[in-house]
């Protein structure tokens, strides 16, 4: 599952190795500790069967006392607030945790709390604690707690709970020297119970099954029994179910009553611990400052306008900002492809490794400025906090549509470019949320589709229609970018009927208290969102493009040498200049080539929408990127300059059907041509970050497919009314 | 005294209740598992602009969820 680049650590030197998995509350820090102990060392895969991001690092350890090493894999499990599986974020928890037969089943446990939130960081320990699994428990952001006036006697606590408790600040990189001093040492299992599940749970039963499991704790049977009993439709675990099952119904145990009693006397005795190890002064006072923020950005003015104002920056840096980078990165793909063309020998490799392979790598290295602004937002936006409160605000506009609060960060940034905003869809936890998101925002009009408007635009429609203050061609470019939100919008209040789900929306979610980004966690995850997309989205972008290349330059046998041979002639050379010979043979040569020959194959189906197969050809050209539908118009028309839109203006303008004797581009074909750009799914890269983020070929196909549809339809309805 | 049991829902910003029970078995579960376990102080914090969600203070932390979560709640309205 993992990819095999790492950094090397010298595993080969370890005596021994440990697994050891970091869980808490979201919100508690746990992953800037993850990243602490693991540095760069960290790959990201997928959990069997569902789609849960799977952190896992690893890093070396020495015991000083006896200079063994250890050589540790970290695993950075979904933040979740107990065991009991609801989402499946919390599914991938309980399976880690309760099954010790799965792959990752930890040797340690790391169960980090909010030192400012200790009573439900305990609820979680605690339950890991009865697992008997051995545990650390970590206070994390100790001393800001203590300067919002929160004392914790952390001897008392670990004498409490019979594990070792260590006061922590991730951020600040405290604490993390004692934790691995600990795991070196090592750490035993929980001796005692926190809570007595026979006190809730028949005895006899749980004695029962425990004979199957003899290595686990009561507690972990009692999970297992729940698993059988089947907690909200997940999957159970590969256990002897049937003898369970029988023995469920035989002495006709309930989880549900069973499992609010127990959760009801886990917080009893956790708010006597917590009475005899913490002190809190002036418990509101330290909340007061989040909560003055708070009365500003959930406003119902201020609110919205903040909102209105971040959503306006974020959007402008992906549109404007990552602008000149990109043109750094294409211009660096262009010196090379010139320096490929001048140091390789002619021929059809060196073709194959310009103008396919390092065409593909500079369309996939192209996105990296954009992803990595987005994903320095998002971290930001989550890292302080404030993206609870989007939601927060936005959560009754998005909820008839089936959207989160959360999704409108995508969907806006999907105006720029769909490729960083599915990829930012991340942050939405629930699974169906997530997917409405990723499938609706490529309808969004992104930045390849305005080249596309502009020369459409400037074709169909006279620059000088102005009603008064308002330019008709600034009004029909506006038109097309609501049509795509709209289209978006209703898209996903269809699939919100559609899409079946396991796991339960609910919106009972914490309002964090407001932090100060830390400026290493927003790097780390820029790192990461780049890193998955070059690797994991760059390989299908460079294969489709290598594929598309052949298409675009390549010809049954016999067919170029003919239209080099006739361009050759005496007579051409004396009719164009050198210039012209050139212009017009690519034209002739992209007609017959296999895209030629495609674009005449499909033009029968695209005819009732007023295309021709010179359009078929840009179509299929367009899959590279949308915007390559201007420099294949270029090629066909055997434009002079393919960088000036002035010049395949004119030559599209002048062009005349040859069926019917009439001008080609008609403004019923221009909007029937706009509205087919608004909506098909043409294009690769946002196909495979689709297939990417969704871990399955049926989304980027159903993607495919229903936006397809939506383009056919409402170009052959506009061309039909129009024409 | 007098109980006056509503659901959390009904409470205005700034009242103070005391969860007594839950309407809905799996949520409850939920509820709890976030702090708000029955006997405890729940404090109406907000109400977002729109009118939903709400936002409340449970256990020392503030807890978000929409009218019709909030509506499984019953709580003894104390202040």
């Amino acid at each position: 599952m993992f990819r095999k680049i790492k950094l090397k650590i010298g595993r080969e030197q370890a005596q021994k190795s440990l697994k050891v998995a970091v869980l808490g509350n979201p919100n508690s820090g746990k992953s800037t500790l993850f990243n602490a102990l693991t540095g760069l060392n960290q790959q990201t895969g997928n959990y069997p069967g569902v789609t849960v991001e799977k952190h896992s690092g690893d890093a070396l350890i020495e015991n000083e006392k006896t200079n063994e090493k250890i050589y540790i894999t970290y695993l950075d499990l979904p933040g979740t607030y107990s065991i009991y599986p609801k989402t499946l974020d919390e599914e991938v928890c309980f399976k880690v945790m309760c099954d010790e037969t799965n792959e990752d089943h930890p040797d340690v446990a790391i169960i980090v709390a909010d030192a400012s939130n200790i009573r439900r960081s305990l609820f979680l320990a605690t339950q890991i604690i009865d697992l008997r699994i051995p545990c650390i428990f970590v206070m994390n952001m100790m001393d800001i707690a203590r300067v919002r006036g929160v004392q914790i006697d952390t001897e008392e606590l670990s004498k409490f709970l019979g594990v070792p408790v260590v006061a922590a600040n991730a951020r600040k990189r405290h604490g993390i020297d004692n934790i691995k001093k600990l795991l070196a040492e090592g750490v035993e299992a929980p001796k005692k119970d926190f809570i007595d599940i026979k006190h809730f749970a028949p005895a006899v039963f749980i004695d029962n099954v425990q004979k199957m499991f003899p290595k686990q704790s009561p507690y972990a049977v009692f999970q297992i029994i729940n698993n059988e009993a089947g907690i909200e439709h997940f999957e159970i675990l590969p256990t002897q179910k049937i003898d369970i099952k029988k023995q469920i119904k035989a002495t006709g145990f309930e989880k549900h009553p069973i499992q609010s009693q127990e959760t009801i006397a886990r917080y009893k005795a956790i708010n006597e611990i917590v009475k005899e190890t913490v002190k809190i002064d002036e418990e509101e006072k330290r909340k007061s400052l989040s909560s003055r923020i708070d009365s500003v950005l959930t406003h119902k003015f201020w609110g919205y306008l903040i909102f209105l104002g971040v959503l306006f920056v974020i959007f402008q840096s992906i549109f404007l900002i990552a602008k000149y980078p990109m043109d750094g990165i294409e211009f660096f793909f262009v010196k090379l492809s010139e320096l490929g063309k001048d140091v390789l020998p002619k021929g059809e490799f060196a073709d194959l490794l310009i103008n396919g392979v390092l065409a593909g790598l500079s369309g996939v290295v192209v996105f990296v400025p954009q992803i990595a602004l987005l994903f320095a937002f998002i971290a930001i936006l989550e890292d302080t906090g404030y993206m609870a409160r989007v939601s927060f605000i936005m959560d009754r506009l998005m909820r008839p549509l089936g959207l989160n609060g959360r999704s409108v960060i995508p969907l806006m940034s999907g105006m720029a470019c769909a490729v960083p905003a599915i990829m930012g869809a991340r942050t939405i936890s629930n699974w169906k949320e997530r997917i409405t998101t990723i499938m609706v925002t490529p309808l969004m009009s992104c930045s390849a589709r305005l080249p596309v408007y502009t020369l459409l635009i400037s074709l169909v429609i006279p620059s000088t229609h102005n009603y008064g203050f308002f330019n008709m061609q600034g009004l029909v470019l506006m038109a097309m970018y609501l049509i795509g939100f709209l289209a978006a919008l209703t898209a996903a209040f269809v699939m919100k009927a559609l899409i079946k789900t396991r796991e339960k929306t609910h919106f009972i979610m914490e309002m964090p208290l407001y932090h100060i980004p830390k400026a290493s966690t927003i790097l780390l995850t820029i790192y990461q969102k780049a890193r998955i997309f070059l690797f994991d989205a760059g390989k299908v972008i460079i294969a489709i493009s290598v594929i598309l290349w052949v298409m675009a330059s390549h010809a049954p046998a016999g067919k170029y040498p003919v239209i080099e041979k006739a361009y050759s002639s005496a007579d051409s050379v004396k009719k164009y200049t050198p210039k012209q010979i050139e212009t017009r043979m690519a034209s002739e040569k992209l007609k017959e080539s296999y895209a030629g020959i495609a674009g005449k194959w499909i033009e029968p189906v695209i005819k009732p929408l007023g295309f021709d197969w010179k359009i078929g050809i840009a179509l299929i050209t367009s899959f590279a990127a949308r915007e390559a539908f201007v420099g294949t118009m270029a090629t066909l028309y055997s434009a002079d300059n393919e960088d000036n839109s002035q010049s395949i203006r004119e030559k599209m303008a002048v062009a005349v059907n040859p069926s019917t004797g009439k001008l080609e581009y008609t403004a019923a074909v221009g909007f029937s041509l706009m509205l087919f750009y608004a909506f098909a799914m043409q294009c690769m890269s946002t196909l495979a970050v689709v297939y990417r983020e969704t871990k399955s070929i049926k989304w980027p196909i159903i993607q495919f497919l229903y936006m397809g549809a939506m383009a056919y339809l409402a170009s052959l309805i506009v061309y039909t009314l129009a024409k | 005294m007098a109980k006056e049991i509503v659901t959390l829902d009904k409470l205005k910003p700034g009242e103070v209740g005391i969860v007594m029970s839950f309407n809905d078995e799996e949520n409850a579960l939920k509820f709890m598992e976030m702090g708000c376990t029955p006997g405890q102080k729940i404090k109406m914090d907000s109400i977002a602009p729109l009118g939903d969600p709400i936002a409340v203070i449970v256990s020392g932390y503030k807890l978000s969820m929409r009218k019709t979560e909030a509506a499984l709640i019953n709580v003894d309205r104390i202040k």
